[in-house]
């Protein structure tokens, strides 16, 4: 069942919603604003009652879907569960109600968590300094290719090429292109791993960066590491670390000592800030020495225990995000840095690493692994061979598991295995539920071989049915080219009934 | 049909006389998914041997789509615009994208029947 727009549910007997008074004192909008752009009458808000509206976003909050209600196995986003204790620090009054405007000597205690959490990431990585600026994981690769950048720049050196691997996340290449290089993939080989002599023809005097993510997409140590950093490295150019997979080894091996000289981090995946409707993300960015001069400003410095803001750097790449980058979820990290510890931390990347490779066990007979074992923190399955023998692809699976109250893993990604299904089960799930999880893909496989259209028709027990993406594309393209007056989707006024 | 060439980034080509028409393959069309839309050149524009000249998008993916041969477009497969689906149904015929007056021989890189299959075999692994 679908809830009607709370517009749709308005009723004109409803007074109309009434905003509390100013509580303070200023020239009223007349003042201010030429005539043109004053409301001549009211805003059309919806007319409802308290419990009415109550009741509409009550019933919208049930239809979601979330980590505090069920297992969300989404491969590559590290879904695991958001404790509480995260939001009740930052919602600490002293947090919560700070003004980024507010004089420095007034915010030493946010400083001074800003100073402390960039010190728990430096160690966690093993670089020698972080900016907490980056409000997501792409404009955290977006920040680092700029420092790379300005730093070969200021050694003289115009270097116009990335190189990414063919199953790096979309967000590798599009950074790339954004920044202004040319991208140039690197072929993974049939263990899955990056193709050293692919990647040796690759590199030349043009590279700037090499882009990895260690584990890598497919659930997978990159076993030659060191040799892949003393090759790029060799060439002049540096070594970026996508810290998607950083969940994987937490407190056991760290990228600065595998020779990476940028690393961003996800907060919002491997540090439990929420992630998904908006989160909003973090994606912090530790660099090596060299980098350092290059960090947006401004850096927080702390001398003889004062904190301060320090806007005088002359080679920094700017300002990547206005104030100090999304300040909240700095708040929970530290929060969940300090409550795991260094100990917790570890046992979380080898729990992580536990679950994936349990669950695999268990579906390794239904689903096809076109990798060998044992995986990091997730693993890629393919629905390739039922694909083709009972038609059911990897896109009904997931459809399919919506109907057993699961979230779908990710679908069709990394690009380099066909019908690709990663799932990334994370330390926080139990064995029972990775259990229920491994019955759910046994039955829907043996539906697969009985009643493959079944499949085909789910999800039923759900608001929304399965969608046709193929006429929605069309039809959207249709109306963008203009050979058709009206989109897909416009929303009409209810005609209005009398009463 | 024997006369009908490929390349190793999955378009096809048949000559007739000076005449160039070109598509994307059989194998291209399945790998790609259904097809929602298509970015087109403007007839007269010239192309030299694999240069980009169109998009096309599928469900899945994005796709540039490169000439086999140097040419001048005559002719753009108009229908593409309301009906991209004629790519997936009818890959070699109704589904073909543009024609081109031929400039110069055919490269050599084009390949046979056989060499495509060799290069298909090898990606579906």
């Amino acid at each position: 069942m679908t809830e009607p727009l709370s517009f749709e549910l308005s009723r004109p007997a409803v007074d109309p919603p009434r905003l509390p008074d100013a509580d303070v004192s200023g020239p009223a909008p007349s003042d201010l604003l030429p005539k043109e752009a004053l409301r001549a009458k009211p805003p059309g808000l919806p007319r409802l009652s308290e419990p009415e509206i109550m009741r509409h976003y009550s019933r919208l909050a049930s239809m979601n879907y979330s980590i505090s209600e069920n297992f969300y196995p989404l491969g590559s986003c590290t879904m695991k569960y958001n404790p509480v204790v995260n939001e009740t620090a930052a919602s600490l009054p002293g947090f919560a109600g700070l003004h980024p405007y507010q004089d420095e000597d007034t915010v030493q205690g946010a400083l001074e968590l800003m100073w402390r959490l960039e010190r728990a990431l430096c160690a966690i990585v093993g670089v020698e300094r972080v900016t907490l600026q980056p409000a997501a994981g792409a404009h955290g690769e977006w920040t680092a290719l700029r420092m790379i950048r300005a730093y070969q720049h200021s050694k003289g050196e115009a270097r116009t090429e990335v190189l990414v691997p063919d199953s790096a996340h979309g967000t590798n290449p599009a950074s790339a292109a954004l920044s202004g290089f040319q991208v140039v993939e690197v072929k993974s080989g049939h263990d899955g791993r990056i193709s050293l002599a692919d990647l040796e023809s690759k590199l030349s005097p043009r590279t700037s960066a090499l882009m990895l993510t260690n584990p890598n997409t497919l659930g997978l140590f990159e076993r030659e590491i060191l040799d892949i950093a003393e090759l790029v490295h060799s060439t002049g150019a540096m070594l970026y670390y996508d810290g998607a997979n950083l969940n994987a080894f937490m407190g056991i091996c760290r990228p600065g000592d595998m020779g990476f000289d940028a690393v961003h981090m996800n907060l919002h995946k491997t540090f439990t800030t929420p992630h998904g409707g908006g989160g909003p993300g973090a994606g912090p960015v530790g660099v090596k020495a060299e980098l350092v001069p290059f960090l947006p400003m401004p850096t927080v410095e702390r001398t003889n225990g004062h904190l301060m803001l320090d806007h005088k750097r002359p080679q920094s790449i700017g300002r990547v995000r206005s104030f100090y980058g999304n300040f909240g979820m700095l708040v929970r990290a530290y929060t969940y840095i300090l409550a795991m510890g260094g100990d917790g931390l570890s046992q979380a990347s080898q729990d992580a690493v536990l679950s994936a490779n349990y669950l695999r066990k268990l579906v390794e007979d239904d689903l096809e692994m076109p990798h060998d074992g044992p995986c990091m923190h997730e693993f890629v399955a393919s629905a390739n061979r039922l694909s083709h023998e009972n038609g059911v692809r990897a896109l009904d699976i997931a459809k399919a598991l919506l109907d057993r109250d699961f979230y779908a893993p990710t679908v069709y990604f990394p690009l380099v295995v066909p019908e690709a299904i990663m799932v990334e089960p994370t330390e926080t799930e139990s064995k029972a539920t990775l259990e229920a999880f491994a019955r759910a893909i046994k039955d829907i496989v043996a539906q697969a071989k009985t009643n493959p259209q079944g499949l085909h028709d789910e999800p039923k027990n759900l608001p929304v049915g399965r969608l046709d993406d193929v006429a929605a594309a069309r039809r959207i393209n249709t109306y963008l080219q203009g050979q058709s007056e009206e989109p897909v989707l416009r929303w009409k006024a209810p005609s209005q009934s009398p009463g | 049909m024997a006369d009908r060439r490929y390349t190793k980034t999955h378009e096809w080509i048949t000559v007739d006389g000076k005449i160039a028409t070109v598509g994307i393959t059989d194998f291209a069309q399945s790998q790609l998914g259904d097809v929602v839309f298509l970015e087109l050149p403007s007839t007269g524009r010239k192309l030299a041997a694999r240069e980009a000249f169109g998009v096309v998008e599928s469900v899945k993916a994005a796709s540039d789509l490169y000439s086999p041969v140097p040419g001048r477009i005559t002719e753009v497969n108009e229908k593409l615009s309301t009906k991209p689906e004629l790519i997936n149904s009818d890959p070699y015929g109704d589904g073909w994208i543009l024609k081109l007056e031929l400039a110069g021989d055919l490269p050599a890189d084009l390949l046979d029947e056989g060499q495509y299959k060799t290069v298909t075999e090898a990606s579906a692994q």
